[in-house]
């Protein structure tokens, strides 16, 4: 990272690993909106980066002019690597989706609920009475491996074979087309063999009854249905391991709302919207596949978009007091989970998650700061989240 | 008379409708909203119907007053 070269203009040379923009984007975000709200850069073969709310949601509904078949952007691409639907445009998308949504819906998650309770309790229990913690490392990272475990019907311990492979994938992969072809090459013979597990022997998980599953009555290709695994193991662990932390980074910092929730715990479903809005983790790309224009900002087939969520949930045009986060905000229409067909499927089983991680650590932990003595560090590429987190209990 | 609506094409299944006002609307199996009923709109919940009108991020929520 550090062999970068440095970036001077964010509106013509922006560089989303630049340790600038990993460390604190927003300000960035802020003066592109006023200056240059569609940004562009050479590096990374070309990309165009948006970030006002309304660009954000255009570019996301536009798919005509856009294409999921590439959705990160990394310095050489890759042989073309489906994970349906997510990668699928219409009307390839429609079915692929179709498949995985009842297994997502608010009722469907409910069956996971007490689980990921169980499983936030036994963590809190470890650290406790320790005086502080890595709330990222010691109980943000541990929560979703877990629960995305039990839904696929994986072993919970599996948990640092997951992380590796999905830090290989979404950020050294990022600049280095090994690592990420290796990683791919292990994700698809580890699931193949639990393919092969369940097929004398169907369990009662999402990979038996994925392998069930029916397109237009015919049963899903093997390419299909390891896409489909792979996509819903690693969106669905970074991603809301960096939600929780960042809701832990907030609640380190800042007393008032920690209280506030601590003595109205109604409140923490509300607040958790606003955690997703102010840090939102997803930033989404696509690949320019027509010649078009958005924001005013020709933009050439071939290169691509970064979608940044995150930066259209802080939008003052759409948000007032964008940039504050206030955790009772009433009128909440943020885009932490996109817009659009490419809604994430797992949005349902994040908030769960989110909730019960705040629930379970302020019912034992309600106060804690930042150790001052300790670094928080943040991850690369479009998956924003702390990665340390050290924080004493008061 | 006060009724909610939701337009099906814009529904992407975000469920905050269904999650702040569980009176007004339902989902189906694949996690997609309707509006509950008719989508009659008891006076009690005519704040919570533009609540989940502001809360969706899809823009597929209509309150409609209609003229008795």
């Amino acid at each position: 990272m550090s062999t970068r070269p440095p970036v001077n203009d964010w509106a013509t040379d922006f560089d989303h690993l630049d340790p600038r923009w990993i460390e604190n984007p927003y300000p960035i975000w802020e003066e592109l909106r006023e200056k240059c709200p569609v940004a562009h850069t050479e590096r990374f073969r070309g990309v165009y980066f948006p970030s006002r709310y309304d660009d954000v949601r255009a570019v996301a509904y536009d798919t005509e002019n856009f294409s999921s078949r590439r959705i990160i952007v990394r310095e050489t691409p890759p042989p073309r690597i489906p994970a349906p639907p997510i990668t699928s445009d219409p009307p390839e998308h429609r079915p692929a989706k179709n498949l995985l949504l009842p297994a997502f819906t608010p009722d469907a998650i409910k069956r996971y609920e007490q689980h990921t309770r169980d499983i936030c309790g036994k963590l809190v229990a470890r650290f406790a009475d320790k005086g502080g913690c890595d709330a990222a490392v010691d109980y943000a990272q541990e929560i979703p491996v877990r629960v995305i475990a039990v839904m696929l019907g994986l072993p919970e311990e599996e948990g640092d074979r997951f992380r590796t492979w999905i830090h290989e994938i979404l950020e050294l992969g990022i600049t280095r087309p090994d690592v990420l072809m290796k990683a791919i090459g292990e994700t698809t013979k580890y699931f193949q063999a639990e393919i092969e597990k369940r097929r004398s022997a169907p369990r009662d998980d999402l990979i038996s009854q994925l392998m069930e599953a029916k397109i237009d009555g015919a049963p899903i290709t093997e390419d299909h249905l390891l896409g489909a695994m792979r996509l819903i193991l690693i969106a669905g662990i970074d991603t809301t391991w960096s939600a929780i932390g960042s809701c832990f980074w907030h609640l380190a910092q800042h007393s008032q709302d920690r209280q506030r929730l601590v003595a109205d715990p109604a409140l923490i479903p509300t607040a958790v919207e606003e955690f997703l809005r102010a840090y939102a983790p997803v930033t989404m790309a696509r690949e320019v596949i027509k010649d078009t224009t958005i924001g005013g900002c020709p933009m050439k087939p071939g290169q691509m978009v970064l979608l940044s969520f995150p930066a259209a949930n802080r939008d003052p045009a759409v948000f007032k007091d964008a940039d504050r986060v206030v955790i009772d905000r009433k009128e909440n229409r943020h885009a932490a989970f996109g817009l659009g067909i490419h809604r994430c499927i797992g949005s349902n089983l994040a908030r769960m998650e989110i909730t019960v991680a705040l629930q379970e650590w302020l019912k034992r932990i309600p106060e804690f700061h930042l150790d001052p003595a300790a670094k928080v560090t943040w991850s690369e590429g479009t998956v924003r989240g702390p990665r340390k987190l050290p924080v004493i209990f008061n | 008379v006060t009724k909610v609506k939701v337009d099906r094409e814009k529904c992407q299944g975000h469920a905050r409708c269904a999650a702040l006002a569980p009176e007004l609307f339902v989902l189906d199996a694949l996690g997609n909203a309707r509006e509950a009923g008719d989508g009659t709109v008891p006076e009690a919940l005519i704040e919570k119907a533009y609540l989940a009108k502001a809360n969706c991020p899809e823009l597929a929520i209509e309150v409609i007053e209609e003229k008795a």
